[in-house]
C-alpha cells in the first residue's frame, strides 16, 4: 500500500496546479492570505498598543488617525490590524479544534459501526437540533473569560456538522475492497485508519477545516458582539462590541462598524470559496459540470450542516 | 404514525439531552456563579450572602448532585425556572413571558415571509434558468446569506434607520403607547418590526431559493414534466402543480434546521434593534450575570426549536403520501 507521506506530497501537488486554475480559489487563497500577513505583519503595521488612548472620542477619520478614534479614544485602523491577528488566530485555532473532534467521531463512528454508530449518531443530531448560538451563549457564559474557553466553546457547539459530513463519507471508504482485505490481512484498526481511510478522506478534511475556521472566525465575533468571550482583547468582535454599546449607531460614527463588518465578510466569504474550491477539485463528479449551481448548493448544504454559524 | 412516534422520541431525547447540559454546565464551570459575581462585585459580599446566592442559583454544596439533578427536572416540570436576579424576586418563567411574543412575532414573520419569498424566487430562477433574471438574483441573494447576520441588522439599522430616518431604530413600539388591542398599537408594532423582519427575511431569502431552486431543476427533468409538457398544460400549471409541488418536499424537511438558524438570527437582530424579545432579554441577562435566567431562556429557546422541527415532521407528512405508510 502507499505511504501516507508520497499520498500526501502527490495531493498537494495536484491540488496545488488546480486550486491555481480555479477563480473561486484565487480570490479565497488571496484574500486569507492578505489577512494571515496583516495578522502576522501586526507590529510593523501598526507598532504600539492598540488598546492606548490616543486622542479625543469618535474623531472622523484623518490622515494621523487613518480610520478615526472609537468611542474610547482608540485608533480604530490600529485595533483592526490587531483584531484581524486575534481572529484569526481563534478562527484557526478552532477550525483545526473542529476538525480533529470530527473525524475522531465521524470515522469512529463509520468504523466500528454498530451501537457505537448509533449513538455516536444520535449525539450528532441532538447537537444539529440544539439552537448553536443560544447553547454558545450559555456555555460562555458560565465558563471563564478567557480566549481558551471560547475556543472550547466554539468546538462544542459546532463539531458535529462536520462529524456528520465525515461519517458520511467514511461509511462509502469503510466498505471498500482494501479495506476489507487490510482487515482479513489482520492490520490493527489503527493503521487501517490511518494508512487506509484517512488518506481518501484527506481532501473532505480540507473542506470541513475551511469550513470550520469560517465558523470559528463568524461565530466567535457574534460571541464577542454580545459582550461574551475575551473583552480585554481586540478582535473584530470586540470593535463591534464597543461600537455598539458606545451607541456609535446613533452618533453615525461609520467607521467604529462599517471597516471590521467588511473584514468580517471577507474572511466568511473567503473561507467558504476556498472550501467550495477544493471540493469541486477533488471530487471529479462536481468538476465535469463548471456549473454556478453546484456552488449555490453545496453553500446551501454547508449552512444545512453547519447551522451555528452567524 | 411510526415515523411520527419515532421522530418525536428523538426530539424528546434531544431535549433531556440539553436540559441535561443546561443543568451540568454551571456545576462543571469552574468555580460557581455566585463567586463569579463575588468576584465582579470586587468581593463587597458577607459569606452568608455569599451562600444566599447558592442558593439562589441551585448550586448549593449541601445536597448531592442526584437530588439537585431531580429536583432541577421536577422544577421544571411545574414549570419553574428559578427566581431573575436582575429582576428580583419576578419569576424567571414571567420574565420570558413578557418578552416571548415579541421574539415569536418577529421570527413567525420572518420565517412566513423569507419562506414564501425564497421558495417563489427559487421556482422562478429555476424556471428562467440560466436568463438575466437567474443570473441577477441568484448570486446577489447568496452573497446577502454569507453576510455576518448582527453586522447586516447594523448596517441596515445606520442606513434606514438613522440616515434616512424611514424606520423606527430600536424598541417593539414606542414607548409613549400602553401595550393593547387598539389599531394605533398594533400599526405601531408593525411599524417597529419592518426593519429587524426585513433584516431577517435578507439573509435566509437566500437559503431557501438555493436548495428550491436546485431541486425544482432536477424535478423539471422527470419525465412526467414531458409528458405534462407533451399533453399541452399552460406552462404556469406545469411551473406550479407539477414543479414546485414536488420540489417542494425536499425543502420543507430542510426547514427544521432553518428554524434554529432564523432563531439564532433573531435574538441577533433583536440585540441590534433593542427589541424587547428573548434575544434581547439574553442580552440583558448576561449583561447583568442573571444565571438562573440565562438557564431558563436557553431551556425555552430549545423547546421552542424542537417544537418547531416537530412541526414541520407532521407537515412532511402531510405533503409526502410515502411517509404515510406503516
Amino acid at each position: 500500500m502507499t505511504r501516507p507521506l508520497s499520498v500526501l506530497r502527490r495531493f498537494v501537488l495536484a491540488g496545488y496546479t488546480r486550486l491555481t486554475a480555479s477563480r473561486k480559489a484565487v480570490f479565497g487563497a488571496l484574500v486569507i492570505l492578505c489577512l494571515i500577513l496583516v495578522a502576522l505583519l501586526a507590529p510593523l503595521i501598526s507598532p504600539g498598543n492598540s488598546q492606548a488612548v490616543v486622542g479625543p472620542e469618535n474623531l472622523p477619520p484623518s490622515a494621523a488617525h487613518l480610520l478615526g478614534t472609537s468611542g474610547q479614544g482608540n485608533d480604530v485602523f490600529a485595533q483592526l490590524v490587531w483584531g484581524t491577528r486575534n481572529s484569526l488566530a481563534v478562527g484557526f485555532v478552532t477550525g483545526v479544534a473542529i476538525a480533529f473532534v470530527g473525524v475522531a467521531i465521524g470515522l469512529s463512528a463509520a468504523f466500528f459501526g454498530g451501537w457505537i454508530d448509533n449513538l455516536l449518531t444520535l449525539l450528532m443530531n441532538i447537537f444539529l437540533v440544539i439552537p448553536g448560538l443560544p447553547l454558545l451563549v450559555v456555555m460562555a457564559a458560565f465558563l471563564p473569560r478567557s480566549t481558551w474557553s471560547v475556543i472550547f466553546v466554539l468546538a462544542i457547539a459546532g463539531w458535529a456538522g462536520s462529524a456528520r459530513v465525515i461519517r458520511a463519507q467514511a461509511l462509502s471508504v469503510v466498505r471498500r475492497d482494501y479495506v476489507a482485505a487490510a482487515t482479513v490481512v489482520g492490520e490493527r484498526p489503527l493503521r487501517i485508519i490511518v494508512s487506509e481511510v484517512l488518506p481518501n478522506l484527506s481532501s473532505l478534511i480540507a473542506t470541513v477545516l475551511f469550513g470550520a475556521i469560517g465558523y470559528g472566525i463568524g461565530a466567535l465575533a457574534a460571541l464577542q458582539f454580545l459582550g461574551l468571550g475575551n473583552l480585554s482583547t481586540v478582535s473584530w468582535g470586540t470593535i463591534l462590541y464597543w461600537a455598539q454599546s458606545d451607541s456609535s449607531l446613533l452618533q453615525g460614527t461609520w467607521w467604529q462598524f462599517i471597516p471590521a463588518g467588511v473584514l468580517l465578510t471577507l474572511a466568511c466569504t473567503a473561507t467558504s470559496m476556498l472550501n467550495f474550491a477544493i471540493d469541486e477539485i477533488t471530487n471529479p463528479r462536481l468538476r465535469t459540470t463548471r456549473d454556478r449551481v453546484n456552488f449555490m448548493v453545496r453553500l446551501a448544504r454547508r449552512r444545512r450542516e453547519q447551522p451555528h454559524a452567524a | 404514525m411510526r415515523y411520527i412516534l419515532s421522530r418525536f422520541g428523538f426530539y424528546l431525547i434531544a431535549l433531556w439531552g440539553s436540559l441535561t447540559i443546561n443543568f451540568l454546565l454551571p456545576r462543571l464551570a469552574p468555580g460557581d456563579p455566585a463567586s463569579t459575581m463575588m468576584e465582579r462585585m470586587g468581593g463587597q459580599m458577607t459569606p452568608a450572602q455569599l451562600n444566599e446566592l447558592r442558593v439562589l442559583y441551585g448550586v448549593s454544596t449541601h445536597t448531592s448532585l442526584l437530588h439537585q439533578y431531580g429536583a432541577y427536572l421536577a422544577g421544571l416540570a411545574h414549570g419553574n425556572l428559578g427566581i431573575s436576579t436582575s429582576y428580583f424576586p419576578t419569576p424567571v418563567s414571567t420574565v420570558i413571558a413578557s418578552a416571548i411574543w415579541w421574539t415569536l412575532l418577529l421570527g413567525s414573520i420572518a420565517l412566513i415571509l423569507g419562506f414564501t419569498i425564497g421558495v417563489s424566487l427559487g421556482v422562478l430562477v429555476a424556471w428562467r434558468r440560466a436568463t438575466p433574471v437567474d443570473s441577477i438574483v441568484t448570486p446577489s441573494s447568496v452573497f446577502l446569506a454569507s453576510v455576518p447576520y448582527f453586522w447586516l441588522a447594523t448596517a441596515a439599522v445606520f442606513l434606514f434607520g438613522i440616515k434616512l430616518g424611514w424606520f423606527p431604530v430600536s424598541h417593539s413600539y414606542n414607548i409613549e403607547q400602553v401595550p393593547s388591542f387598539s389599531w394605533s398599537f398594533i400599526s405601531d408594532a408593525a411599524y417597529h418590526a419592518i426593519l429587524p423582519a426585513a433584516t431577517i427575511i435578507a439573509v435566509s431569502i437566500g437559503n431557501w431559493l438555493i436548495v428550491m431552486r436546485s431541486t425544482m431543476i432536477s424535478v423539471l427533468s422527470e419525465d412526467y414534466i414531458t409528458m405534462a409538457t407533451a399533453k399541452g398544460l399552460s406552462p404556469l400549471r406545469i411551473a406550479l402543480s407539477y414543479g414546485a409541488r414536488n420540489a417542494l418536499l425536499p425543502v420543507v424537511t430542510s426547514g427544521g434546521i432553518a428554524v434554529g438558524f432564523i432563531v439564532s438570527g433573531a435574538l441577533l437582530t433583536e440585540i441590534v434593534f433593542s427589541y424587547s424579545g428573548v434575544g434581547y432579554l439574553l442580552y440583558t441577562a448576561v449583561e447583568s450575570l442573571d444565571y438562573p435566567l440565562i438557564q431558563g431562556l436557553l431551556v425555552i429557546i430549545t423547546i421552542g426549536v424542537l417544537a418547531a422541527n416537530l412541526l414541520v415532521d407532521l407537515v412532511y407528512v402531510l405533503l409526502d403520501p410515502r411517509v404515510r405508510r406503516p
